[in-house]
């Protein structure tokens, strides 16, 4: 019962971050500046939530507790996209200027790189799962490095606009692209809730998940989808961010002990809604606005993964 | 009954199992033995359907195994492996409790809770079934991975190696353990032994294994013969009748 202590432990400081973010020096603007900071906790909840949830089940799937999503590559391709748009068309064009159709094309590119990349390699049985993430990584760099070169040949003032999709940012959200998002954060993570038992199992290894009568593939296969999917929505709302996920995730499995996907996901989740409410409040009260959140995120991050590579060291 | 039919399995063009032809009778111990690299962790692994075949087929009393679903085959046929890899931190009650998982999907009712006290009592891990499995020896671990298997509740029980790196009061325990279960719960079971003394004391019958291919299937009285495993090891190994045990001085032959 324990557990579920730490659980509404959890849920009250998240409602405490929210509160603070949404009330604080709020000066009686209910009519303009509640809505507007709504919006903004609504994304930040939806991000948290989505990351994190993709984050556990893409560690459980590697059996490795320092690996992001990341790895898939699919942020570069986020912004490899972004950079091609304004370079050949413009920072004026419609898929810059109109957000939807920028979310629903980097969705829509996202998941057919995933799916498109998935079915090419689980075409043969038996692909490790190392092999995979190391064409992610190569994929990745990739990317990375198209995008660098477009950026040092493009306009100073176009790179503007492309230096603000780099980082994760909440100040502009769209609050009709929250819903979208919701609508599908909600089914996709609804519908894969009920694996999360198969997925404790998972945590046994390949052999005793077997023989437990999961069905180790295709869950795998199944998940791995789901969790770039999650990660797309999540990127193409607010910039990447994934390597956020690292953070939230181990803090959970520090915190609960438990094996339990259920109760594991459920922590992460929340730690991610006070994180980035919380940051966020940072940023706006501390730093009036001089940093950006994933900037933080990204040092603190940092720094906290270095601590769990030491720590992995030494408990070998 | 286990049959084993036409089993192969390459890796490459390495022909690792050939043409493997196995029965397994019901209510026995069947000892896998033969040297390094015949085949036998790979032919456990595919009656197992840990791995896929090549060609060939494996028949659980009757039915193709390609056709039961995964979750039925759990309810039946149970593997352990000899390395037990894990990410988490659980309990030995914990882990017997996923012993439960092809009837419960985690979600353990009376009766599974039942079988998780009688699998722990079985294996004699009552008085530290909420210590860490990294707190544990080698012996006391291994017994907690059997508690699983026993937990899961099924007909055939298949292990892979399981005396790997137990001394010999392990090693001793845990067979004794897998002749009760033979004797007393009526399982049947299939093991890979190294050590062919506690395969000729401790199993019914022998399918000795030798570059992909069965070379000797039989008895215990019928293999453990030094015409016999001089075909299988290519080792003169005498062999010495002590309290109706046939022991196999090999150690410098």
């Amino acid at each position: 019962m324990r557990d579920v202590h730490k659980l509404w432990i959890l849920i009250g400081l998240a409602a405490a971050a929210c509160g603070l973010y949404l009330f604080d020096n709020l000066n009686g603007s209910f009519d303009y500046a509640l809505p507007r900071r709504g919006v903004k906790v609504f994304a930040m909840v939806l991000t948290g939530v989505a990351i994190a949830y993709a984050t556990v089940v893409f560690q459980t799937i590697t059996h490795n507790r320092i690996l992001t999503p990341s790895i898939m590559g699919l942020d570069s391709l986020y912004m490899l996209l972004q950079t091609l748009l304004i370079f050949f068309l413009g920072s004026g064009h419609i898929t810059i200027i109109n957000k939807q159709v920028n979310f629903l094309l980097s969705i829509a590119v996202m998941v057919i790189f995933a799916l498109l990349f998935y079915k090419l390699l689980f075409k043969k049985d038996n692909q490790p799962i190392y092999f995979l993430l190391l064409i992610g990584i190569i994929l990745g760099t990739f990317f990375g490095s198209v995008s660098t070169f477009l950026q040092v040949l493009i306009d100073p003032n176009e790179f503007q606009i492309v230096q603000d999709r780099m980082f994760a940012s909440f100040n502009n959200v769209n609050a009709d692209l929250v819903w979208t998002s919701l609508f599908f954060i909600v089914v996709l993570i609804g519908l894969a809730w009920r694996n999360n038992a198969s997925l404790d199992v998972l945590s046994l290894g390949r052999d005793t998940a077997v023989n437990l009568g999961v069905g180790y593939d295709a869950l795998v296969k199944k998940m791995l989808i789901l969790a770039a999917v999650l990660i797309a929505i999540a990127t193409a709302l607010v910039g990447p961010i994934t390597f956020f996920g690292l953070i939230v995730a181990n803090l959970s499995y520090q915190f609960f002990k438990s094996y339990k996907h259920s109760i594991v996901i459920a922590g992460a989740s929340i730690i991610s809604i006070i994180a980035l409410v919380g940051g966020q409040w940072v940023v706006e009260h501390v730093f009036t606005f001089n940093t950006t959140l994933s900037v933080i995120i990204n040092f603190i991050g940092g720094v906290y993964f270095i601590y769990l590579l030491l720590k992995e060291s030494r408990s070998k | 009954m286990i049959q084993v039919r036409e089993l192969t399995k390459l890796y490459g063009k390495k022909q690792v199992v050939e043409n493997v032809s196995v029965d397994i009778r019901r209510g026995q111990i069947t000892s896998f033995i033969g040297p390094n690299g015949a085949g036998k962790s790979t032919l456990l692994s595919m009656v197992s359907r840990l791995l896929d075949a090549d060609t060939g087929e494996v028949l659980i009393d009757k039915t193709n195994t390609k056709k039961m679903k995964s979750n039925e085959f759990s309810k039946r046929v149970s593997i352990l492996k000899q390395s037990n890899f894990m990410n988490v931190r659980l309990t030995i009650r914990e882990l017997v409790s996923f012993g439960r998982f092809p009837y419960s999907k985690g979600r353990l009712n009376e009766e599974d809770e039942k079988m998780v006290d009688q699998a722990i009592e079985y294996m004699d891990l009552g008085d530290m079934q909420h210590s860490y499995l990294d707190e544990l020896s080698g012996g006391q671990r291994q017994r907690a991975f059997i508690a699983m298997v026993i937990a899961q509740d099924t007909d055939y029980v298949l292990l892979d190696e399981p005396l790997n790196n137990l001394d010999m009061k392990h090693s001793v325990q845990i067979m004794k353990i897998l002749r009760r279960l033979v004797d007393e719960l009526g399982k049947t079971v299939v093991i890979v032994l190294h050590d062919i003394n506690f395969a000729s004391v401790y199993s019914d019958r022998i399918v000795a294994l030798k570059n992909g291919r069965v070379v000797k299937d039989g008895p215990t009285e019928e293999i453990i013969q030094s015409a016999a495993l001089k075909e299988i090891y290519d080792m003169d190994i005498p062999i010495q009748q002590m309290n109706n045990c046939r022991i196999c001085v090999y150690f410098n032959s």
